[in-house]
Parts: C-alpha cells; sequence; structure tokens
C-alpha cells in the first residue's frame, strides 16, 4: 500500500503541487503533492475542503420534514438521502421495514432504481466517457459530454436519453422533478398510475438494450489495454456492502457484509442498526472528511471501499438474468478472486445500470405499484436508522427525537465519506507510479482526477454557482519558491505564469 | 401541447442566495399569466434539459451569479462548446450545445437572467443584498415574460436588462 506517503518527513524542504480543485466531481476537493528535488513524491493528500454541516442543518426540525429537506443535501443523489431519511423516519412512526406496505416498499424501490439508474448513466456517459474514450491524457478540450456528442453521437444521445429516463422514472413516482414527496413516514404518498406505468413501458425496453450495450462497451474498453485498466490507480482493499439475506445484490435493504482483500467473509448479515458496533470514524488534522474503519480489524487495516466495486464484488449473484450474466464475466475476468481495479469500478457501475433496468421492467409489470394501501403506521419511538445502497456506495441516515417530535441529534455517513481512504490510497498510488520524477503538465495531472472520478465522489453538496470551479497548480522549488503556475478557469481556458 | 415560453430557474433553496433562481420562480408563478409559460426548475443544469427546449419559442434561464455586474444581469446565449470539464452542472450555453449535437438543428432563442449572489452556505437564508436583487429581477422578468416577443427580448438584452 502507499500509506507511506500520507506523511512526509521534512516538509519544509519539499517541493508542493496542487490540483485544486479537482473538477467533474461534485463538490470542491484538492490534491496536493509534495516532491523533493528530484521531483520525487514524497507526500499525496486529497483534501476535502468545504465543511458540509450536514448534522447541524437537521437539527432542530421536526422529522417528517426530513425526506424533503436532506434531498438539498446534495444535487446529485437527492433520492437517495430521500429514501435513506424515509426509511429512519419509518421507525420513529414504528415501522420496519418489514411492515411497510407492499405497494409502498416497491415504489421505493422503483424510485431507487431510477435514481440509480440515471445517476450511473450521468457518471459514465457525461462524466468518465471522455477519459475512457478519448484517453487520460487526451486534449483537454475533449474531456467533456460534448466531446462524446461531437465524435461519438448514438452513444452521447443514449446517455441524454438515459438520464432522461431515470428522471422521469423518478418523476412520476414522487410527483415531482425535484423536492418530491414520494417516500413518507411509513410508506408513500402516491402510487403510479396506469397512464403513468404505460409511459415509461413504452421505454424501457430500450433502455434494457443500450445499458446491456454499455456494459459491452465497458468491457471492451477495459480489456483493450488490461494491463493498464487493472493497474491504474489500483489498490487492494476490504469492502462493504448491503446484501440480501441470500447473498444476492441488494440496493434498497439488506444486512451489511464485509468482506477483505482476498474475499474472505469479515462480517455478515449485520443489522444495520447495530452499526455503531461495528463501524468507527477517524478524525485526522489535515481534512475535514473523517475516516470511516471496521472496528474488528481496527484502524491500520479496517477501511473499505464502498458503491459498485463492493457490491458487484461482495454479492453472491445478481437476481436480474443480464445484469447476472454481466457479473458473471466480470468475476471471470478476476479469477473470481476480488476485482480491486479502481478503473473497474466503471464496469461495475454499468453492470447495476443493466440491472437497475431490468428491475424496472419487473415492477412496472407488478400491479402492487398501482395499489393503494400505502401507509402504515406503528407506536413512536425516538431513535430511527436508515441505511440504502446509493449510487455511490452505502449511505447511513441515524436520528433522535425529543417527545416533541423535533431531531436533536443527526449523523450521517455518505458514500464519499467511507471511500475516504479508498480515494486516498489512489492518488498515492497514482502519484508514486504514474507523476513521480516526471514533468508536471495538465494531462498527466488528469490522471489524479480519474483516479478520483472512478469512485464518482460526491465531495459537496448542491452548490453550482458558476464559476467555482477553477483548477490551480503551483510548482514550488525546494526554498518555497514559485517557479511554475497553471490556472484553468471554469471555462476551460489554461492561462500558464512560469518563473522559471 | 407544449407550452412555447419556457422559464427555466436553477439552484437550491437551502444554500443561501443560491436560492435565487427558484425563488424569482415563485413570483412569477403568483404574478404572471402562465397560459403560454411552463416553469421548470432543478438544482443545477444538465445534459437531458437539452430536451426540455423543444419545440420552444423562447426559453428563459435563470440563475444566481457572485460575478454579476449589478442586480442582475440579460443577456441572449448560444451554444457554446463548454471547454471547461466540471459539467457536474452545465452552463446554459453548453446545454444549448447538447441540444444542437443531438437535434442537429439550432436551439430556440434563449435568454439568462443572472441575479447577483454573494453568499451560498448549507443552511443560509437569502441575504439582505440578494432579496433586494431579487425583487428588482423578478419585476423585470414579469415585464419581459410578458411580451414574449424575441425583437422585445434582444432589444432589453442589448441593454444589459
Amino acid at each position: 500500500m502507499y500509506e507511506h506517503l500520507e506523511t512526509a518527513e521534512n516538509r519544509e524542504n519539499l517541493k508542493r503541487v496542487v490540483v485544486d480543485p479537482v473538477s467533474r466531481v461534485e463538490g470542491h476537493g484538492k490534491v496536493t503533492l509534495l516532491l523533493d528535488a528530484d521531483n520525487k513524491i514524497q507526500q499525496a493528500r486529497l483534501h476535502i475542503v468545504e465543511f458540509r454541516g450536514f448534522e447541524r442543518f437537521i437539527q432542530g426540525r421536526p422529522y417528517w420534514e426530513l425526506p424533503v429537506l436532506v434531498q438539498r443535501l446534495c444535487g446529485i443523489c437527492p433520492v437517495s438521502h430521500h429514501l435513506a431519511a424515509a426509511k429512519a423516519i419509518d421507525q420513529l412512526v414504528g415501522i420496519d421495514p418489514e411492515n411497510l406496505p407492499v405497494s409502498a416498499d416497491k415504489l421505493r424501490r422503483l424510485l431507487h432504481f431510477g435514481q440509480l439508474f440515471q445517476s450511473h448513466s450521468l457518471h459514465f456517459f457525461h462524466l468518465a466517457s471522455p477519459d475512457l474514450l478519448f484517453g487520460f491524457e487526451s486534449d483537454i478540450s475533449k474531456r467533456s459530454i460534448i466531446a462524446i456528442l461531437g465524435e461519438f453521437p448514438e452513444l452521447g444521445l443514449q446517455g441524454v436519453k438515459m438520464r432522461k429516463y431515470g428522471q422521469e422514472v423518478i418523476r412520476m413516482v414522487s410527483g415531482k422533478r425535484i423536492h418530491g414527496t414520494g417516500a413518507i413516514a411509513g410508506g408513500m404518498n402516491k402510487s403510479l398510475t396506469k397512464a403513468e406505468r404505460d409511459t415509461l413501458l413504452e421505454d424501457i425496453d430500450q433502455m434494457i438494450e443500450w445499458s446491456a450495450a454499455s456494459v459491452r462497451l465497458i468491457k471492451k474498453v477495459h480489456c483493450s489495454n488490461l494491463p493498464y485498466y487493472d493497474d491504474f490507480a489500483t489498490i487492494r482493499s476490504n469492502y462493504l456492502s448491503l446484501t440480501k439475506s441470500d447473498g444476492a445484490l441488494e440496493l434498497y435493504h439488506g444486512g451489511l457484509r464485509a468482506k477483505n482483500d482476498k474475499g474472505e467473509t469479515i462480517m455478515d448479515h449485520v443489522d444495520y442498526c447495530q452499526y455503531n458496533d461495528y463501524i468507527h470514524e477517524e478524525v485526522r488534522s489535515w481534512t475535514y472528511m473523517k475516516f470511516p474503519y471496521l472496528l474488528s480489524m481496527g484502524k491500520e487495516n479496517g477501511w473499505y471501499r464502498v458503491g459498485p466495486l463492493a457490491r458487484v464484488n461482495n454479492c453472491d449473484y445478481i437476481d436480474t438474468p443480464l445484469a447476472e450474466a454481466a457479473r458473471v464475466e466480470f468475476k471471470a475476468h478476476g479469477e473470481e478472486e476480488m476485482v480491486h481495479s479502481t478503473l473497474a469500478f466503471h464496469w461495475a457501475r454499468l453492470i447495476e445500470a443493466l440491472h437497475c433496468a431490468e428491475s424496472i421492467k419487473i415492477l412496472l409489470n407488478d400491479p402492487d405499484i398501482m395499489g393503494h394501501d400505502l401507509v402504515a403506521q406503528g407506536e413512536k419511538r425516538y431513535e430511527g436508522i436508515g441505511v440504502i445502497e446509493a449510487p455511490r456506495g452505502t449511505l447511513f441516515h441515524h436520528y433522535q427525537v425529543d417527545g416533541d417530535d423535533m431531531v436533536t441529534k443527526a449523523n450521517l455517513i455518505v458514500a464519499t465519506t467511507h471511500n475516504n481512504m479508498g480515494m486516498n490510497e489512489s492518488v498515492r498510488q497514482v502519484a508514486a507510479k504514474y507523476l513521480s520524477g516526471r514533468e508536471l503538465t495538465e494531462p498527466l495531472l488528469n490522471n489524479l482526477e480519474v483516479a478520483i472520478r472512478a469512485y464518482d465522489p460526491c465531495l459537496s453538496c448542491a452548490t453550482h454557482a458558476m464559476g467555482k470551479m477553477p483548477l490551480q497548480l503551483e510548482l514550488i522549488d525546494v526554498e518555497g519558491k514559485l517557479i511554475d503556475k497553471l490556472v484553468k478557469h471554469s471555462s476551460g481556458q489554461i492561462e500558464r505564469n512560469s518563473n522559471g | 401541447m407544449v407550452k412555447t415560453v419556457l422559464l427555466f430557474g436553477y439552484g437550491n433553496l437551502s444554500r443561501g442566495d443560491d436560492a435565487l433562481g427558484p425563488l424569482l420562480l415563485e413570483y412569477v408563478e403568483s404574478h404572471c399569466n402562465l397560459e403560454q409559460i411552463e416553469i421548470l426548475s432543478d438544482f443545477q443544469l444538465q445534459i437531458e434539459h437539452a430536451l426540455d427546449l423543444e419545440d420552444r419559442s423562447l426559453v428563459l434561464f435563470v440563475d444566481a451569479s457572485v460575478s454579476c455586474a449589478g442586480a442582475f444581469d440579460f443577456a441572449a446565449i448560444e451554444p457554446s462548446r463548454d471547454k471547461s470539464y466540471t459539467t457536474h452542472a452545465m452552463s446554459p450555453a453548453a446545454v444549448l450545445d447538447v441540444y444542437q449535437s443531438i437535434k442537429k438543428q439550432m436551439p430556440p432563442p434563449c435568454f439568462l437572467l443572472s441575479i447577483k449572489a454573494e453568499k451560498l452556505e448549507l443552511g443560509e437564508g437569502l441575504s439582505p443584498q440578494a432579496k433586494h436583487n431579487l425583487d428588482q429581477a423578478s419585476h423585470f422578468a414579469a415585464r419581459l415574460l410578458q411580451q414574449p416577443d424575441i425583437k422585445v427580448w434582444l432589444q432589453q438584452a442589448s441593454h444589459g436588462r
């Protein structure tokens, strides 16, 4: 591993290179590299520069507001927060998952599949494919969806329509494009009409076909340069995810499963309401983002990765046929071992997108989604925990309320926090293997971003202010003198100020 | 039947002045005749919003902007290849370019109303200055939407508002 690169000795004598912020990830990130006189990497860190204040935002609000309120935490995965909060407040009204009305459970799953489908489509077609199809060191002007649309028009159009389809599922199930109130404490507030169901059915076969084609494409891309794809940013890690009771891939509700880098089970079928007994978070002075770890393995060895790679690695099978066939091929590529390639996140993500499309079709053909028994009520409780598999990985919402139903304590662990150590390790691997001793150029530094982007991190919330995402690179010599500076403006224009 | 004028405001209601776009929509909803106006909102612009431009005669995007010169700016926008690769949140011009790429035709006439923002922190309300800016921009937008005529809008844009 590359933990020896987390903190360097004699830091005052090192050059500093700053990639700030990482682009095409949600929020603000910063990569700092300290180089010695021979341009060898001595320290590499991924910093999260924005304090989110999620808990403070939520405390003091009535619990029934949470499913709507928490959507504003993140403009990329609002539905994931919506559903995790809904699962938590189900418990506050005395409803455990097995007691949720059947129609409500299936509508929530449909909503969740729609969210995962649109998010995974956006990530692959919009954010990752420019790197994968044009190369990591390609001209900067090619690294966007616009370039994809120009050179691969059919692929680009499919990406737009897949994203749109997922958004339509969300809109019809929750009633709105955003700020929907679909999930409420103990159930759902509306079911799907026959007209809505029929509209969504019209295009679902096309979505499945395109999803299957995208899996074939990513496999082809991955296998076209196996040594590189299997090595780039690759680290061996533990993995955490939900699974069904029979070990199948599960995205909405299941038990916690963790496996080590050899595929051996660390824990299985753990009730997520007991997560505090299994997962702790470590604070480090140089970053706002915590480092979660499995208590049984300790701080040093207990860190893990979550998200598509973890889920596809951890599960025993997928319960839809095309996605299962794709998973079998994926595992065969890894010779039935755990697949540790960080770039295989993309492959796993598209297998999941295919599973979502297949699952959406199954649910659309299930009459329960048009049922009217939508809400259950039980006895009030004062604590609720909701966990789901969000697009980027396992998402925890944990609330306590007082006698007036106001939230007194909130704890959220988001997927990107789980992956904090993994992203740092990947940054160090890339820095050590691909950058050390080489001239620093913008395409080279894009390699660092590619490594981070594979995790599809969501580093902040739904801020989108234009002009807020410049990229700045500074090269400082051992005396601390600025010798080179690259600034990437939000327009994409590159400005160089060289003193060397 | 698609309404011919699209008013698209974007931003996050819980992020201080980032709420300016959606809040302007609330004003228009309660003060304007919406017979020909469709109102859409989202956290941020994405590729699929290109499909919302289909069959429109006029489109008005509304956004908060920290770089706005006055209380608000009003400008015509053209398709532009967004060279930035920070496209988790696209610019309106980039959305127009996506439209052009997938439809193989020019998008409808599109305009951007930018409202001056100052603070964008999670959990914050509107800053006093942003509230003042919102009032001015809302009155301007209401007058504009009463005259859904490309010539009038272009004339306003040539004056910056």
